[in-house]
């Protein structure tokens, strides 16, 4: 139907572009590895960060009470602020304040960005797979004469981690979309260099190609993580 | 009150009791737990006997009174009650086993971390206790491929490899199927003829009777009746001591 219609050679030359593929494909590839060092070095940035958020807010000791309400107040903060606000906000205002000693890169900026939005993200991810551990097992480790400190890294977090694992890979994938936002700050990453390619020829077939590749790192990640999901509900 | 010299208590308890909320758990409660001695805890669910091995144990925080251990107040909150737990073992009523590590990492978690033992020398006195316990050739298994009697018997030897000064037993046989519990029991009893000395909740009273050098009945937070096995659950004195013993009696659990 849709191929035999009157405006597909319209629509196929405007998305479909072999030539437009051809011409693109090599600079957005190349601007792609920058979206792939962003997202995996942020991603493990966060993964520590926000665990380090999470212990601190489900900690119950008294003295770390002023440390727990700025950890909420971080939570609070990043995760209701949307990430493009945030990488405008970071991008642009930290140079416009032209400190010494911080950094001007943008690239280290927008990472800083998307480190802040989305450790927020996964410290509630930990928070709750540390709540979902029975207190018995902290008592079991606290009989077994470990101090705190030790029950939670030997007990109590690899546990969380493990029941864990299908959000954060889930967070993981919004991560490796949202670092196509950083091209609000003019670094040529993958979908910036397609939008620039669009933009000289008006011919659409540059984003579809940092499309797929976008989706030839989302879509295997999504099967792991329905591998991992399937594998969990058979041991519980 | 007669009897050994003080320096042979292990654990005395003095005057504790403890409230959750409005509801008074433990009622002032006084008992001494003797070097090699076993005690049995016995009484209703909810007479307070688990809260009190945890207090010991100091899991939960006591309201008033003292215990001690070796002569010295653990319950002063300028006492470390990392170092009084790891003097300690406590075994519990759902095991509690670690479910990521396997059989042998569970038995020397606390012996190297805690205790700061290699963990050669960990690993090798590990074996030695489980292969003691029947468990020979599963220490790579992890918790969930045992039986639940096999579990508690790791857990057994968790609480043995810190290489306590006394076992705090909770109720361990209460969540075994009733085939699973004699060797359990017999872990127990091989014990206390090696001379630990424990301090046991338990609703088997034929075990208590037989492992136990003495007896103490709980109600309502208060030990209300204590001496020898062979009084207390032959010939108790108080009315309550005898309407929770007819009960057992009832379903079966004498």
């Amino acid at each position: 139907m849709v191929l035999t219609s009157e405006g597909w050679p319209d629509v196929q030359e405007t998305f479909f572009s072999a030539d437009a593929f051809k011409t693109s494909f090599p600079e957005i590839l190349k601007g792609f590895w920058l979206d792939v060092k962003l997202f995996v070095g942020v991603e493990i940035v966060v993964l520590i960060l926000g665990l380090l958020i999470a212990v601190i807010r489900t900690s119950k000791v008294p003295a770390l009470f002023p440390i727990r309400v700025l950890a909420a107040i971080y939570c609070d903060f990043f995760r209701g602020v949307p990430v493009i606000l945030l990488v405008y906000l970071i991008g642009f205002g930290i140079p416009a304040l032209e400190l010494s000693g911080m950094p001007d890169d943008p690239v280290i900026l927008a990472a800083i960005a998307l480190s802040l939005a989305y450790s927020s993200y996964v410290a509630e991810v930990y928070r709750a797979g540390i709540a979902s551990i029975h207190p018995s097992q902290s008592d079991a480790g606290l009989a077994t004469g470990l101090t705190r400190i030790q029950t939670l890294r030997f007990v109590v977090i690899p546990q969380a981690i493990r029941r864990v694992r299908p959000p954060l890979l889930n967070d993981f994938i919004s991560l490796q979309k949202d670092v196509a936002l950083v091209s609000v700050l003019g670094i040529a990453e993958a979908f910036r260099i397609a939008q620039i390619e669009t933009l000289s020829t008006f011919n659409y077939t540059p984003l579809l190609a940092a499309a797929l590749l976008y989706l030839a790192v989302t879509i295997p990640m999504a099967r792991i993580l329905d591998h991992i999901t399937a594998r969990e509900q058979i041991n519980a | 009150m007669t009897g050994p010299s003080i320096s042979d208590a292990v654990i005395e308890i003095q005057g504790v009791t403890k409230a959750f909320g409005d509801r008074q758990v433990l009622g002032g409660i006084d008992l001494t737990l003797r070097e090699h001695e076993a005690i049995a805890l016995i009484g209703a669910s909810g007479s307070g006997k688990s809260t009190l091995l945890r207090c010991i144990d100091l899991l939960v925080e006591i309201d008033d009174g003292d215990i001690l251990l070796d002569g010295e107040v653990i319950t002063d909150p300028s006492v470390d009650p990392v170092a009084v737990r790891r003097r300690l073992g406590f075994v519990f009523q759902a095991f509690n086993l670690f479910p990521h590590m396997s059989v042998i990492d569970n038995v020397t978690l606390g012996a190297v971390r805690a205790h700061g033992e290699s963990r050669k020398e960990a690993n090798e006195r590990a074996r030695q206790l489980l292969e003691r316990f029947g468990l020979g050739g599963r220490e790579n298994d992890k918790p969930d491929q045992l039986s639940g009697g096999q579990q508690q018997r790791v857990a057994l030897t968790r609480a043995l490899a810190g290489r306590p000064r006394a076992l705090l037993l909770d109720e361990v046989t209460s969540a075994l199927d009733p085939e699973l519990v004699g060797d359990v029991l017999d872990a127990v009893r091989d014990l206390k003829q090696e001379g630990m000395t424990m301090l046991i909740a338990t609703h088997e009273m034929s075990f208590a009777r037989e492992v136990a050098d003495e007896v103490a009945f709980l109600h309502e937070g208060r030990i209300i009746e204590q001496g020898s096995p062979e009084r207390i659950l032959a010939e108790p004195e108080r009315p309550e001591t005898r309407r929770f013993l007819r009960r057992l009696l009832a379903a079966g659990r004498i």
